[in-house]
């Protein structure tokens, strides 16, 4: 059992910078994301925009926000289990929780704050009939282990990046794979379209736009899939489908952990500490609604500072804190690290 | 100036909206500013397709961009008349303009 003194539910910018403002009151921090890497939709879905307003940064990549929030918790060494989706919640007779992933990792903590953003991102499912009958039967929308295809006869439906890159790597695995998209455009890295056009001419996979694949078939396990191109319908025999259709955020399992949502949000105390209706549980960031809410990195930002100084108080209820400044107590990194402002010297000029 | 434009949401319940030609707002937003069901999940980048909608009327609409047609070309229920909100910028050439919002 991981335990920490704030589980925080989602790694996204909100999430990241809960652990430098938690770090600061002494409290350490563990994050749980279904994702594979931190970042939130910042590092899976716009890494490349341009973001424009964090104050005091004119323009910042949405990758680089991630990399230097990164940077800054460093010293407070957080925790992470990734790839993972926080799955239950369980209250303890102490009022402490425990949280577990869909996977079975747990973790326990006083506080749990969620920043969980727009939910957990799920694979989107393309419109076909009986679609869920075949899911792990040879259908599968993620791929965890390239060796689960080798030898196998594997068709990738889309036109993103993920459907270009696993069928470069498939390629070399799989007895064959055939790649199909709606049309012959691809959205990709350039290095990736120019890999699978190579693949193409050559012969080692095989190639199919403008289509769509519009049925599935088999008996125990799926083993033809229909493609519709330019008319006709042609049945190909496989072992796997893999629609590879982007990701799409879903609020998920925290729906349903007895918390009051509103519009798809949770509902939080903004005149105060930004909790939850259960005590110790609070939300952060874009997961959460009050009256005159924004969903904004920087206003992320405030509610996490305002949520650790709410968790100290939950922690400590003992203890006296003031707010410090980083100019004047510098940062005092769990890793023995520290930083602080140059003292100036006063030196007499003969 | 506004404008006046027409939405059918996905119960087929037609809304009037005054949508505003001078706050750089495209139709997503206007949608959502009406408390619409249209998500923008992307945030208006033409990446996430939870704003697509069919337009009903002849307007004449900018082309469509290569993020766009990206975008349409993998998601779901796409129409001829398919468009994506947040690729709509509401000018006074499209007065009277009227769509329906997409599936989710």
């Amino acid at each position: 059992m991981i335990k920490t003194d704030i589980i925080i539910i989602g790694a996204g910018p909100t999430g990241l910078f809960a652990v430098f403002e938690a770090g600061l009151l002494k409290l350490k921090c563990h994050l749980i994301d279904s994702l594979p890497q931190p970042g939130g939709q910042c590092a899976e879905i716009y890494p490349k925009k341009p973001i424009y307003d964090i104050p005091s940064r004119p323009e910042i990549l949405a990758g680089d926000l991630v990399d230097q929030l990164m940077v800054q918790i460093q010293p407070f060494q957080p925790g992470f289990t990734l790839g993972e989706t926080a799955q239950e919640i369980e209250k303890q007779a102490d009022g402490s929780f425990v949280v577990t992933t869909d996977k079975g990792t747990q973790h326990h903590a006083p506080v749990v704050a969620i920043a969980g953003g727009l939910g957990t991102f799920e694979p989107r499912k393309p419109d076909l009939a009986h679609l869920t009958q075949w899911e792990d039967k040879g259908v599968d929308y993620i791929i965890r282990e390239p060796e689960k295809y080798r030898d196998k006869k594997v068709l990738i439906a889309g036109g993103g990046d993920s459907a270009l890159d696993w069928t470069i790597v498939l390629a070399e695995v799989a007895q064959s794979v055939t790649l199909v998209h709606r049309r012959n455009q691809f959205r990709g890295a350039l290095d990736s379209v120019e890999k699978v056009q190579a693949l193409k001419d050559q012969n080692k996979i095989q190639f199919l736009t403008p289509a769509q694949v519009t049925a599935l078939g088999g008996d125990k396990h799926l083993s033809s899939v229909t493609v519709s191109r330019e008319g006709s319908a042609v049945d190909h025999s496989v072992d796997y489908f893999i629609p590879l259709f982007g990701l799409t955020p879903k609020l998920g399992p925290i729906a349903h952990w007895g918390l009051e949502i509103e519009k798809n949000a949770i509902k939080v105390d903004n005149s105060l500490d930004y909790q939850t209706n259960i005590p110790g549980i609070y939300a952060i960031g874009d997961v959460n609604t009050y009256p005159g809410k924004l969903k904004l990195i920087l206003c992320g930002f405030h509610e996490a500072t305002l949520m650790c100084q709410s968790a100290f108080k939950r922690l400590y209820p003992e203890k006296r804190n003031v707010l410090k400044y980083t100019t004047v107590s510098g940062i005092n990194g769990f890793d023995g690290s520290r930083k602080e402002a140059q003292k100036s010297t006063i030196k007499t000029i003969e | 100036m506004d404008i006046k434009i027409t939405v059918i949401d996905r119960e087929g319940i037609t809304h009037q909206l005054d949508a505003p030609t001078d706050m750089a707002m495209n139709l997503m937003e206007v949608c959502k500013a009406y408390e619409l069901p249209v998500e923008g999940t992307c945030g208006g980048m033409a990446m996430c397709a939870s704003c697509q909608c069919y337009v009903l009327s002849d307007h004449p609409l900018e082309e469509k961009s290569e993020d766009e047609e990206a975008m349409l070309s993998e998601a779901f229920q796409v129409k001829e008349n398919s468009r994506l909100g947040c690729q709509i910028r509401m000018d006074k050439k499209l007065e009277g303009l009227k769509v329906e919002l997409a599936p989710e």
